[in-house]
């Protein structure tokens, strides 16, 4: 039988074109049902604090230690009091910062009316350019879908390399587990729709979990109204918790 | 063929060596490395969810309310409104998500701590904040024997 062009165009033709409404049939029913689980790429997660409202009772510092089992000595978040005197030079001007155990169990009371005194809580910046990311020699530390700097327990070598990285100071080397241990951002609570277990706690709302890439979130709306802040810009790590009314002394 | 294996022999034997050895190596690389490892990044993504699977301490706002409906009231009236029940409370998943809530009761706060963490006088509180110096504004009475915790207003 001889094939002419002509035939071999039409069969290729035809089998193009069973082929393309298999795969588009495939497509159709083979594809997953949009489920109610969480998912990470729809999410990206940060925090805004407001020095403003933080009064300094450690109920954040108490609540991470609890929900964290964090262990005594160590902190994943904790708040310091600053004290500036902003009467001498300028240049001369080095703030008073202390954090008695963290400030977990608050702080004893200043009577320094004459200073700028305020709180500074701190907790991990989940930078989107983080430096402890990027020394993990073995993979064990990482940047989650959703935007949270996370520790594989079980990959980390304990080496503490991301311990030194960190600009902000906010990773340990836990004692039992000779790992490295910070911050999660309570990844196994937001994950389930609960905030984490400093916002839950705070007080006077001076800490916000939010999510950059939900429309809803208030964070766009105090984004646009307010003038915030990261710690450390200067270190380009594109830090994701937002400090509101940041006074210029605190580092 | 012969005189080619005979001269070419002390090649072969490493080669061989050499290839088991790189067989060895790929077959414990790949029974160690997760097979999902680099799907999201240099890392394993199973350890999204083993971080996922920890227990939670704090039940949160919205299951006390489910049943205290009382003090959820009470509460929602005052000025401690905004305030967490387990910000006082301490963490009760243990109580809130248990099978019969009423074995793990929890214990009543500290009140003589409590209440002055949060309003004891402070320079460094911000200052439109209520606060007082204990000593002074109580005489070293408890703040619930005057004020109602669940709504502080006298």
């Amino acid at each position: 039988m001889d094939i002419t062009r002509r035939d071999l165009f039409a069969a290729g033709g035809k089998l193009l074109i069973l082929a393309s409404v298999g795969a588009t049939l495939e497509q159709i029913t083979g594809a997953a049902p949009p489920s109610e689980a969480y998912q990470a790429a729809e999410h990206w997660w940060g925090m805004i604090i407001d020095i403003d409202k933080c009064i300094g009772c450690g109920n954040c510092v108490r609540a991470c230690s609890n929900e964290n089992k964090v262990p005594k000595g160590y902190f994943r978040t904790w708040v310091e009091r600053y004290e500036v005197n902003e009467g001498t030079h300028p240049e001369e001007v080095q703030p008073h910062v202390e954090s008695p155990e963290g400030g977990i169990n608050g702080f004893p009371p200043s009577t320094r009316e004459d200073l700028k005194s305020f709180f500074v809580p701190k907790l991990c910046n989940h930078c989107a350019e983080s430096p402890c990311v990027q020394v993990c020699p073995v993979g064990a530390t990482f940047i989650s879908p959703d935007g949270v700097v996370l520790v594989d327990q079980n990959y980390c070598l304990g080496c503490r390399y991301c311990i030194q990285a960190c600009p902000y100071g906010c990773r340990y080397l836990h004692p039992e587990t000779n790992t490295a241990d910070k911050c999660t951002l309570c990844y196994h609570r937001i994950t389930k729709g609960l905030t984490t277990a400093c916002c839950e706690n705070c007080p006077t709302g001076a800490r916000l979990l939010v999510d950059f890439k939900n429309p809803k979130d208030p964070v766009h709306e105090l984004l646009r109204a307010n003038k915030l802040q990261v710690l450390k810009p200067y270190m380009a790590t594109r830090a994701k918790v937002f400090y509101k009314d940041l006074d210029g002394s605190v580092r | 063929m012969r005189q080619f294996l005979r001269d070419s022999g002390h090649l072969i034997r490493p080669a061989v060596i050499l290839l088991a050895g790189l067989g060895i190596f790929l077959a414990v690389r790949t029974a160690f490395i997760p097979k999902a490892f680099g799907e999201y990044g240099h890392y394993d993504p199973a350890a999204l969810e083993r971080i996922r699977a920890r227990s939670v301490s704090y039940a949160g706002q919205d299951q006390c309310v489910l049943c205290h409906d009382e003090q959820a009231k009470a509460r929602a009236a005052g000025k401690h409104a905004h305030v967490a029940c387990e910000a006082c409370h301490g963490p009760q998943a243990s109580h809130a998500l248990a099978d019969d809530p009423s074995a793990h009761k929890p214990p009543l706060p500290d009140v003589a701590n409590l209440c002055r963490r949060c309003h004891e006088k402070d320079a460094a509180k911000p200052k439109g904040f209520p606060q007082v110096v204990t000593a002074e504004h109580s005489g070293g009475a408890l703040c619930n024997t005057c004020h109602q915790p669940h709504n502080p207003h006298l």
